[in-house]
């Protein structure tokens, strides 16, 4: 290996300076493939920061390259190891410079060091009151038992298409209703002083003109992760639909499915023809088989995608049964860095629609305490109760 | 050796101040004045944070301006707002006066009227001040994106006014709590430093530097006190603050040793323990069993 070791023990010549500025450069650009958030300025500054710190003295230089390049506790805790490997510093005072040096193996993900969050009211029990469907709300609805039966006794066929509509269309009933929440909120106005001092002046001062306050309308963004394992195969493919109406209705909606591994099926769900959507939403629904690996799942979405689409407004819905063959410590906490990030987690469980079902399998009692809502989803009732608790929410 | 003496120097400002600091934050803070970043400095509740900018203000000699976030908060509460009360008392005394509309106008909306708050107080200072942004995590995201704004350009534009531009570039200071999870963008603006509890050293140095009048040898049994109750399983472990607070209490009360009396021990740990859980979680046994160790 072409290494040229070089120990500097006092004032550095202008070649030497050079070098090491070119060092510190690859160094930032290192700390990227590392998963630090740094980018062009930040090699800038650190050039900046190799000509006004002491560059030889190593401390001054980890401690200025720390504050620069670190953006949260995680990478805190990695700066040091990652500093270390790349400058292999001998001594105190001395700088080793390798040139053309290996680059470090990337790090293994470490916890983040939040504080832990207040479990929110999780177990909400499973509604067993079977009262009179809300026939206001539902107007022209697919034939009543359909809406109560369970969706692993429905078979797939023609009959079922209404059904199947239904649930697409339950996304755009949502959208609607959410929407007029907002609306109905705005007739509380509050008076806009700034305009309405404005539109005073041609009156001489007198405020007749009212100017109000305008209310955004937000909707919030939802995340879909569907469980399409094989103890899940009689639910999923009503989800995949469910979860098709609801990448309809809302922008800013990203959908996902996993069994061992995530997928990101939001393009193909988004497929308009009719026949094609079917066969490939049985094909995605029929799985993988294998176990289920909740907790990896999840650690994967935390890793790729969270950061893009998970924000303060966004709703994460779960929809699986729980049954999870992974350790329940890494679900829980995986689960726990989602709710940090996210508005409301849901966790829709189909298994929680029957009467004998309490949550008590592993994975579900890991997930409990960082769940919003743990609510039933085995059938179209239930399906359609969802948008009542978001609105709660 | 330029960078070394000034970090030294610095360090020593602090202390003045009433700091302690560690070699790595003075570093940080004197690349915040470099590179016209500001500083993002998270860490559990009581380890000091907003003392940063504090001691950092009176080390330099400098204002400090403070904004305090929470949820809701707006551009009207944290850069400036029109005094409209006044505006429109003015418009109503000079309705007879012979002026155009637009000289009216101009009137009306000037200095006189406009109410700074901190953010553009911060950049129309001469000299630099600098500028606390306490536990940024509480307001929200739409505040966060703006204050991002301000903090790349230092610039404010007021419709009625025109652009302000920073006369002089702040030293900001953000700390957060890690309630909600920050931007990227933000934090990728900011300088980043992690504030850990402090090790004895430093804690014994901080308690014998804030606490007047403290013996020595019950400044250290204290510090060990505490450190060993922060191995234990709390919801809320005592910061650096609440060390403080449980040193002047019970130099207040003529304490001379920390064994001398285990019951008025025990009632002044309400300095330490803030929740019930977490005085149910240290009973008299486990506060005597720490108290062993440390003594």
């Amino acid at each position: 290996m072409n290494r040229q070791d070089l120990a500097v023990a006092h004032e550095p010549s202008a070649r030497e300076r050079a070098m090491l500025a070119g060092r510190v450069v690859e160094f930032v650009r290192v700390a990227r493939t590392e998963h630090f958030r740094v980018g062009i300025q930040e090699a800038i500054d650190a050039l900046k920061v190799a000509q006004c710190v002491d560059i030889l003295e190593e401390r001054q230089l980890r401690w200025a390259l720390r504050a620069l390049l670190c953006s949260n506790p995680a990478d805190w805790k990695n700066f040091d190891a990652l500093f270390d490997r790349y400058w292999q510093q001998p001594g105190a005072n001395a700088v080793q410079i390798t040139v053309g040096g290996e680059l470090p193996r990337p790090r293994a993900t470490a916890g983040g060091t939040r504080a832990p969050e207040v479990p929110y009211a999780a177990a909400q029990p499973p509604s067993r009151e079977r009262r009179e469907l809300d026939a206001l709300r539902v107007g022209a609805s697919p034939h009543e038992a359909m809406t109560r039966s369970d969706f692993r006794l429905t078979q797939l066929n023609e009959d079922t298409y209404p059904l199947e509509q239904w649930i697409e269309s339950l996304a755009r009933r949502m959208r609607r209703r959410l929407l007029r929440r907002h609306h109905v909120r705005n007739l509380g106005r509050r008076v806009h002083l700034r305009r309405t001092l404005r539109r005073s002046l041609p009156f001489g001062g007198l405020p007749l003109e009212l100017a109000y306050h305008e209310r955004r309308r937000e909707l919030p963004r939802l995340v879909l992760l569907v469980d399409i394992s094989r103890s899940m195969n009689a639910y999923s493919y009503f989800f995949l639909r469910f979860a098709r109406g609801i990448l309809d209705a809302f922008q800013n909606t990203e959908a996902f499915a996993f069994h061992t591994r995530l997928v990101h099926i939001a393009d193909t769900l988004r497929e308009p023809d009719r026949q094609r959507l079917k066969d490939k939403l049985a094909w995605i629904a029929a799985g993988w088989g294998g176990g289920t690996r909740i907790g990896e799942s999840l650690q994967a979405f935390n890793r790729e995608y969270a950061r893009r689409l998970v924000d303060s407004r966004t709703f994460v819905f779960i929809l699986s049964d729980g049954y999870d063959t992974g350790a329940p410590e890494l679900l829980g906490e995986q689960l726990r860095r989602l709710r940090a990030r996210a508005k409301r987690i849901v966790w829709l469980n189909p298994l929680l629609g029957r009467a004998d079902y309490a949550p008590i399998a592993v994975g579900m009692q890991a997930a409990l305490p960082h769940l919003d809502l743990l609510a039933p989803a085995h059938n179209l009732h239930s399906l359609m109760r969802i948008e009542d608790m978001l609105l709660r929410l | 050796m330029r960078a070394f003496d000034e970090t030294e120097e610095l360090i020593g400002r602090l202390e003045q101040a009433g700091y302690i600091a560690e070699r790595s934050l003075a570093v940080s803070l004197l690349l915040m004045a470099q590179l016209e970043r500001p500083l993002l400095v998270e860490g559990d509740a009581g380890v000091g944070k907003t003392q940063i900018a504090k001691a950092l203000a009176e080390a330099n000699g400098c204002e400090l301006l403070r904004l305090q976030c929470y949820e809701g908060l707006d551009v009207n509460a944290a850069v400036y707002e029109w005094n409209y009360q006044r505006q429109l008392l003015a418009i109503k005394m000079r309705e007879t006066e012979n002026t155009s509309l637009a000289e009216k106008e101009r009137h009306v909306f000037s200095e006189e009227y406009l109410l700074q708050r901190p953010l553009l107080q911060a950049i129309r200072r001469a000299r630099a001040p600098v500028l606390l942004i306490d536990e940024i995590d509480r307001a929200d995201e739409q505040f966060e994106a703006y204050l991002l704004e301000v903090l790349s350009d230092y610039q404010i534009s007021i419709p009625e006014l025109g652009t302000v531009r920073a006369q002089s570039i702040p030293l900001v200071v953000l700390t957060s709590n890690g309630t909600r999870e920050l931007s990227d963008a933000l934090r990728r603006r900011c300088l980043y430093h992690y504030l850990d509890y402090p090790n004895y050293e430093k804690e014994l140095r901080i308690v014998l530097r804030r606490v007047p009048g403290i013996e020595e040898r019950l400044a250290g049994q204290i510090v060990t006190f505490v450190q060993k109750l922060r191995a234990e399983d709390l919801q809320k472990r005592p910061g650096t603050a609440e060390t403080l607070d449980w040193a002047a209490a019970l130099v207040r009360m003529r304490v001379a040793s920390l064994d001398a009396d285990p019951q008025f021990l025990a009632d002044t740990m309400v300095c330490l323990l803030k929740t019930r859980e977490d005085r149910a979680a240290v009973p008299p046994s486990v506060a005597a069993r720490l108290l062993a160790q440390s003594t």
